[in-house]
């Protein structure tokens, strides 16, 4: 009776999707979720009466449109509602609005720099030449270097062809962008302080890197290469939170016969010969199936529910190594009314995008020497929204919803787990930054939900409470994702796959990862494809 | 000037009382965030101000830019293609500048107001690379845009108008020639200089003068037909007489995205304009190679047959498909319909016959159209009252 053609362990919005193509294609699925809720870390959850938490992600841009559309998402109740502009608060007083209008931008930052205002054109040339660079790799399978295949070499021809098409300059751009540092990276272009800390933030999110550490422009790439309508490097609100995003592929997925099974938490991965047959769960049930796909991190995939004597011992090797390393914690607060910030008309439209306090690169890399020496940033980098100014459904009439991600947070204090004392501490450093530069948001408060590494490890899974499954750093992006050898989706056992964000395109809610793993498993069983492919940039 | 505050999604120019009282239809359009009109009472008739009366432009959202130091000449000969020491002090120079690939970032003019003391007009923003420039040059670059007010006002009575307003002897400026005078207790200069290929001036005063010059002048203008005119009108003029415009005709260098699109000073018909005798500017290795190799692109302008406007058209040559339409109108004054064409080298030569590909649509119905068309001389408007000196009176 627990047989089916596939099990997909975990039901995040990859797992889903994986599910959801796999059952689009006729496979009998189930989805097994060690959870009473679905959505992994893209979640909903009302933590306090009439107040809906996006507890772990928060915003929305680079789930694929291509997917959305494929899967009916709008039918099945996702409406993502982009949101302008943003800010960072400074010491002085002053702030550095991010208008979605251009020309209102450029006078904004103009206050601060003219020439640095001017300079943002450029800025946005060349970044938008790497993210077309990127993005037609995003709904496709990294092709293998090594290999010979057909396949394999027909798509590194293209991915050398767009390299070589963006000419000399592009091409130098490129590997800057794959190995500087964000600072670095901002510093060709930009004077300002204020202006290359607003900017630095998408550079070191959810990754235990500094502004100054190489590898770091990439991730502010990362961030750029989403599009809400076509609009690329925008972002939105999913109406209802970032559970919307998970309930709607869910839906999906049971419009094609799909099954979701909440607490069921995976034990073990069966493996007989070299084969997988199915999966065990802690309670010792069991679920039979040729085909397992895990949305796991590889370290939960490869070092918890798989045996080290089923798998190959490079592969054991690589996932310890593999880096995941938590860096960021979140507070969730529900507010009485909309806080006030010092020098900034509440009916400011930026007031609806993300609000920071960080207003040099020196504080940011501050705050990641705190990370280093094992404890929370004592003058935290924070990516703060307030996603009722934009969905109405997310507090009642009048009251607000603030999400405040807060980097840096280490997965241990001192080497120890965290203690009660920690967190109360970490808590009140963040509710004070803000007090700072907002006279009435400690009134407002009226709950909080504090989220350590630990926390979001213990409840989500994601090893260190690590936000993308992983470093996107390029020794692990492309064919590297999660390990060389192993990035076109396929375990090193027959019949087991990997479906989560530490696979290649990586994190953030993308649902790519999963969609490709889906299009791999299909091949390898012979049945038509079901995955859509990826929309050209004109 | 009527300073908004920065929470004002556009910006208001130094004449926005006036120009808002004047712009009867409504018709606002955002030029480098400032509010200004595409047209003010009716386009067709606006244009023929330009052509037959004066017709009077605000001009102030222009990037305006302050080069001063004992480098200035040096720098600009390095930052421009053309050869900066031949214009004179009083005078003005129209140039391009390039990156280092050798393609346009933008057009404009160089204004020599003293030794060395320059202003640089140009339609895109530049302070960030007019300062990357500058390393090594003792030169001072300031932003000027928000401190000068300017009007252009154009046309065959145009010299006429502001005589009247009190600007003595006008008539005497030679084109390109620019001279000062005493207003309400300021400074006014005045450049013989324009977009619309006519007899014209810019007129240049600072913020707090705007509102009384705009009165002053429309004022003295009034017998001789003076009306104000917006962006589409300023459009039809300036394609009648060949004046390309970035981001419409070319995309501005820095700013291009897909590989490829930028195009050199030699793709858009401007070798006139590049000085290969100067040591080094910007761009000069690049354009030199692009002298020897040959060119990708050839810029063309095109009449073409029947009064449908060639815009966004393919240009046909046998079913082969030889380039695009950047720019095109039914010319009023010309009599004549005219294309900006970007073909591919080696096509484009004086004479040649091609076809315009032309969708047009009336009362819902779409049709498509094979015109014949011809590369032209150069523009097809060009009077010999835009360069008599002394100017004509009307």
């Amino acid at each position: 009776m627990n047989n089916y053609d596939a099990i997909v362990i975990g039901a995040g919005h990859n797992g889903l999707t994986n599910a959801a193509y796999l059952a689009k294609a006729g496979l009998k699925v189930a989805v097994l979720e060690r959870n009473p809720y679905i959505g992994g870390a893209t979640v909903s959850r009302e933590l306090h009466k009439g107040w809906y938490y996006s507890n772990c992600s928060y915003v929305c841009s680079l789930l694929r449109p291509e997917i959305a559309r494929d899967l009916e998402l709008p039918r099945h109740g996702l409406q993502v509602v982009p949101f302008g502009g943003g800010a960072t608060f400074m010491r002085n007083g002053d702030h550095l609005g991010n208008y979605h209008d251009h020309d209102r931008h450029y006078r904004e930052m103009a206050r601060h720099s003219k020439r640095d205002a001017n300079a943002y054109d450029r800025y946005t040339a060349d970044v938008t030449k790497q993210t077309r660079l990127i993005r037609p790799f995003l709904m496709r399978t990294p092709p293998d270097p090594t290999s010979l295949k057909p396949r394999d070499l027909s798509d590194l021809l293209d991915f050398a062809k767009a390299f070589l098409n963006m000419g000399e300059a592009g091409l130098a751009d490129t590997i800057a962008f794959w190995t500087k540092s964000v600072g670095d990276y901002l510093g060709e272009y930009f004077e300002t302080d204020v202006i290359k800390a607003h900017m630095a933030g998408s550079g070191i999110i959810g990754t235990a890197l500094g502004v100054y550490s190489p590898g770091t422009a990439y991730v502010l790439l990362h961030h750029y290469m989403g599009d809400v309508d076509g609009n690329v490097g925008s972002w939105g609100f999913a109406r209802g939170g970032m559970g919307a995003v998970a309930d709607s592929i869910a839906k999906a997925f049971k419009s094609y016969g799909g099954e979701i099974i909440c607490d069921a938490d995976v034990d073990q991965i069966m493996v007989r010969g070299r084969k997988t047959t199915g999966v065990a769960l802690r309670n010792g049930d069991e679920y039979l199936a040729p085909i397992v796909v895990s949305n796991l991190d590889p370290k939960r995939t490869f070092l918890d529910i798989m045996d080290a004597k089923d798998l190959p011992a490079a592969v054991v090797k690589k996932a310890e190594n593999f880096k995941i390393r938590g860096s960021s914690g979140k507070l969730n607060i529900a507010l009485d009314g909309l806080p006030i910030f010092n020098g900034l008309d509440p009916k400011n439209p930026v007031m609806a995008g993300d609000l920071h306090f960080t207003d040099s690169l020196e504080r940011q890399e501050r705050a990641y020497d705190d990370w280093k020496n094992e404890t929370w940033s004592k003058d935290p980098y924070l990516d703060m929204m307030i996603p009722s100014l934009t969905d109405p459904t997310m507090a009642p009439p009048g009251k607000h919803m603030m999400s405040v991600f807060v980097q840096y947070a280490p997965p241990k204090i001192d080497g120890r787990d965290w203690t009660a004392e920690d967190k109360a501490g970490f808590e009140k450093t963040v509710i004070d930054q803000i007090s700072t530069y907002s006279p009435n948001f400690k009134d407002l408060i009226l709950h909080c939900e504090t989220r350590t590494p630990q926390d979001i490890e213990a409840e989500v899974g994601l090893t260190e409470g690590n936000i993308f499954q992983g470093e996107l750093t390029f020794d692990q992006l492309l064919f590297n994702r999660p390990f060389p050898g192993y990035a076109q989706y396929r375990g090193p056992v027959t019949g087991m796959y990997m479906c989560g964000s530490g696979t290649h395109p990586g994190g953030g809610v993308m649902s790519a990862p999963g969609a490709n793993a889906a299009r791999e498993i299909l091949r390898d069983l012979n049945k038509p494809n079901t995955v859509p492919g990826g929309y050209a940039d004109d | 000037m009527n300073s908004p505050t920065r929470a004002t999604m556009l910006l208001e120019t130094p004449f926005h009382s006036r120009v808002a009282d004047r712009c009867k239809i409504n018709d606002w359009g955002n030029w480098m965030g400032y509010t200004t009109p595409n047209a003010y009472f009716d386009v067709e008739l606006e244009y023929f101000s330009i052509r037959s009366t004066t017709g009077v432009f605000d001009l102030s959202p222009m990037n305006k830019y302050r080069i001063q130091g004992p480098d200035a000449e040096a720098y600009l000969n390095r930052m421009a293609t053309r050869n900066i020491s031949k214009i004179g002090i009083n005078r003005v120079g129209y140039t391009v500048w390039c990156n280092d690939a050798g393609m346009v970032m933008d057009d404009g003019t160089i204004f020599r107001l003293g030794e060395s003391d320059y202003r640089l007009c140009s339609y895109q923003r530049a302070i960030d690379w007019l300062l990357w420039c500058a390393l090594g040059f003792d030169v001072t670059i300031t932003d000027e845009t928000e401190d000068l007010a300017a009007l252009a006002v154009q046309g065959p009575t145009s010299c006429t108008s502001l005589t009247e307003m009190g600007l003595t002897d006008l008539n005497t400026l030679k084109p390109f020639g620019m001279r000062t005078y005493d207003f309400e207790g300021e400074k006014l200069m005045v450049s013989r200089t324009g977009f619309t290929g006519d007899l014209g001036y810019e007129v240049w005063v600072s913020p707090e003068k705007a509102e009384t010059l705009w009165d002053q002048l429309f004022d003295a203008g009034k017998e001789y037909l003076i009306k104000p005119f917006g962006s589409y009108a300023l459009d039809i003029a300036r394609i009648e007489t060949g004046f390309i415009q970035a981001g419409v005709d070319f995309v501005p260098a820095e700013e291009m995205v897909r590989p490829g699109r930028a195009r050199s000073p030699f793709e858009l018909g401007l070798s006139w304009l590049v000085d290969l005798e100067k040591p080094l500017f910007n761009g000069r290795t690049a354009l030199l190679k692009e002298k020897a190799k040959g060119s990708r692109y050839r810029f063309a302008i095109l009449n073409v047959d029947g009064n449908k406007p060639a815009d966004h058209s393919f240009i046909l040559k046998g079913d082969r498909q030889i380039g695009t339409v950047t720019s095109a109108a039914w010319c009023p004054t010309a009599k004549s319909n005219i294309a900006f064409a970007q073909l591919e080298m080696p096509e484009g030569s004086i004479g040649e016959e091609y076809v315009a590909e032309i969708y047009y649509q009336r009362e819902l119905h779409w049709t498509r159209l094979l015109a014949p068309c011809k590369v032209i001389d150069g523009p097809i408007f060009n009077p010999k009252r835009r360069r008599q000196t002394p100017a004509i009176p009307h």
